[in-house]
């Protein structure tokens, strides 16, 4: 059978010229919903164009037709297949007291393997410290020179020093907000290369902070630590190990252990708790920078048991809201025979 | 693999099967330029509205000084959110295109050939941040690019994404490339049938494509070509010698490229 081309062009170019007309429409007002006729008549079309194009691809093999016909066809069948999920409306309330907390806990071992994971950094970086105190300046990175000073002489003089509250403390915030997301979603990201670069960057964080640590607690100087970092430190470090958490996701996806299933298929799981988990990190990043510049940075000592006392509650709050937020209670199970 | 897949070929549920054209690495990289081009213009003209505030309001006793410090703050929020925000934005709202993938006719879509979702938008560009890694020389997602069939970056592997091109929408006047001619083969309605039995797409693509580039191929490979084409179309459908005589090889492809584009047959 040889299809009459020119007959057949005439004849249907109507309907391809009114696909056409609606996907332009479409396209133009993405989130529109269309009435049920206008859908019914897209379906309609859709259909009849799909067979037009098994018909020229079939009986005439004309190139350009057919490439125009492909195309208007891809248009049409990408916007009646596409995901429904994501047309569910985004509601803030519903995705903090349930989906955030929910995904949470649905990967409580990636979240545990990256809080570990810092934790045997920060003993590294404690013991390496306490076996040679020499070593210090080796760990603490250039943009954090004022570390290598003594501690305690640092606590005197940050002790004598009169807040401000608007000396560079917005600029600092910025500064701290923008690079702890920065770190953060490269702590997931390079879950991508099987998870290496994502355990190097918590151990590497986990190091510098055990070094901190143990260098204030030998000096004796505990009290200005908790105060100094308690504040915004209960919200920060939780953020960057959401972020580990999400690249160890990744770097489980990547490996694809205990499934069949191909890695578009995989990602295709994961996808919307990446999201979630990155989203939750940048709030908790959001509120530590301004924690930190405004908070944080004030070391006038009768505030120190108001600021530990700030700082610890917030943590208690994080565990019990990650633990326990948006849990539903359990159904009582009937037994049938 | 090096760019060996140029189209993503999608099978409907109804069985129909279309192919979309894959954006080239060179095409990318040249829309990446451009979307670069455009984040330093707006984080330059932000950076300048925010300095021009701070200038304006620093004569006034209070509120000068804490402009002075939350204006140095928010540039730098601005410029971090234009930078991770401008892709998800554009992407979003344009239905997976930026500036530059306008300008070059580019579109970001599910690997599937459905339309893009929100999520996938997500992380396609926070995966930007290892892609452009070492710096910004996108190293990581270019040496991607080059050994996935389908020139992905990791950000389009991870959201599973990739990049067509928006392919031209108007089907072509055949009569004006063709000619209006009389074609001799008419008069043999039954070899007609024949030759576009046995002529595949890709021959009858080809074969329009040298008579509608005729003019722009040099004397001796115009010559060349069409006697090749013209040789191979005989031994496809030998029309009788009353009817070929006197055609040149071009005028004979000619009247194939007729014959299987626009004559209507039994």
């Amino acid at each position: 059978m040889i299809l009459d081309l020119d007959k057949f062009i005439a004849k249907e170019r109507f309907f391809w010229d009114e696909l056409a007309a609606l996907l332009a429409r479409q396209e133009a007002q993405p989130d529109r919903r269309p009435p049920l006729e206008e859908a019914k008549r897209f379906h309609y079309l859709y259909q009849r164009v799909s067979s037009d194009l098994v018909k020229l691809k079939t009986f005439a093999g004309e190139a350009e037709t057919t490439r125009f016909l492909e195309r208007l066809v891809a248009r049409a069948y990408s916007r009646l297949h596409e995901d429904g999920g994501e047309k569910v409306p985004f509601r803030p309330w519903r995705w903090l007291t349930r989906v955030f907390p929910a995904t949470f806990r649905r990967h409580w071992i990636a979240f545990a393997l990256s809080f570990g994971t810092f934790c045997v950094g920060a003993g590294f970086g404690a013991g390496a410290l306490k076996w040679n105190p020499q070593s210090k300046a080796d760990f603490i990175p250039p943009q954090f020179s004022h570390l290598n000073e003594k501690p305690s002489k640092r606590v005197e003089r940050e002790e004598q020093k009169n807040f401000d509250a608007f000396q560079g403390r917005h600029e600092f915030s910025a500064q701290l907000m923008t690079h702890n997301t920065k770190v953060t979603i490269l702590t997931m990201v390079t879950g991508f290369l099987w998870g290496i670069f994502t355990l190097i960057l918590l151990f590497y964080n986990g190091t510098l902070m055990g070094v901190v640590i143990y260098d204030y607690l030998a000096d004796g100087q505990g009290v200005f630590l908790s105060a100094w970092l308690l504040p915004h430190g209960s919200f920060e470090l939780p953020a960057v190990f959401l972020g580990g958490q999400a690249g160890l996701i990744i770097a489980h996806t990547m490996f694809g252990w205990g499934t069949n299933l191909r890695l578009r298929q995989r990602f295709a799981r994961i996808r919307g708790d990446l999201v979630t988990l990155i989203g939750g990190a940048g709030l908790l990043l959001v509120w530590a920078g301004i924690v930190e510049a405004f908070l944080s940075q004030y070391h006038a000592p009768q505030f120190y048991p108001w600021k530990i006392g700030f700082g610890a509650v917030q943590l208690l709050a994080l565990i019990l809201y990650l633990a326990f937020c948006g849990r539903r209670p359990a159904s009582k199970k009937t037994l049938s025979l | 693999m090096l760019g060996t897949t140029t189209t993503l070929t999608v099978r409907t549920p109804e069985g129909v099967v279309f192919e979309i054209p894959l954006a080239s690495p060179f095409s990318r990289c040249l829309a990446l330029a451009l979307d670069m081009a455009v984040i330093f213009a707006l984080t330059i003209l932000f950076s300048q509205f925010i300095q021009l505030l701070t200038i304006a309001t620093s004569g006034v006793p209070v509120l000068g000084r804490v402009f002075a410090d939350f204006g140095t703050g928010a540039a730098i929020v601005l410029q971090f959110a234009i930078t991770v925000g401008y892709g998800m934005a554009t992407e979003w709202l344009w239905s997976g295109r930026t500036v530059g993938k306008r300008i070059l006719r580019l579109r970001v879509m599910d690997e599937r050939g459905l339309s893009l979702g929100v999520k996938q938008v997500v992380i396609r560009n926070l995966f930007r941040l290892l892609d452009m890694l070492p710096s910004t020389f996108y190293l990581i997602g270019g040496i991607s690019c080059l050994v996935t069939a389908r020139c992905q970056r990791l950000g389009d592997i991870a959201a599973g994404t990739l990049v067509i091109r928006e392919a031209e929408l108007a089907p072509p006047a055949l009569g004006q490339l063709i000619g209006t001619e009389r074609n001799s083969f008419a008069a043999a309605p039954h070899l007609e049938a024949r030759l576009r039995q046995r002529t595949t797409p890709a021959e009858a693509r080809l074969a329009l494509d040298a008579v509608t580039r005729r003019n722009e191929l040099d004397p001796e490979a115009r010559l060349e070509l069409f006697a090749r084409l013209a040789e191979y179309f005989r031994e496809i459908a030998e029309f009788p010698e009353e009817i070929t005589i006197g055609l040149s090889d071009e005028q004979y492809v000619r009247n194939v490229v007729e014959t299987l584009f626009r004559r209507a047959s039994v």
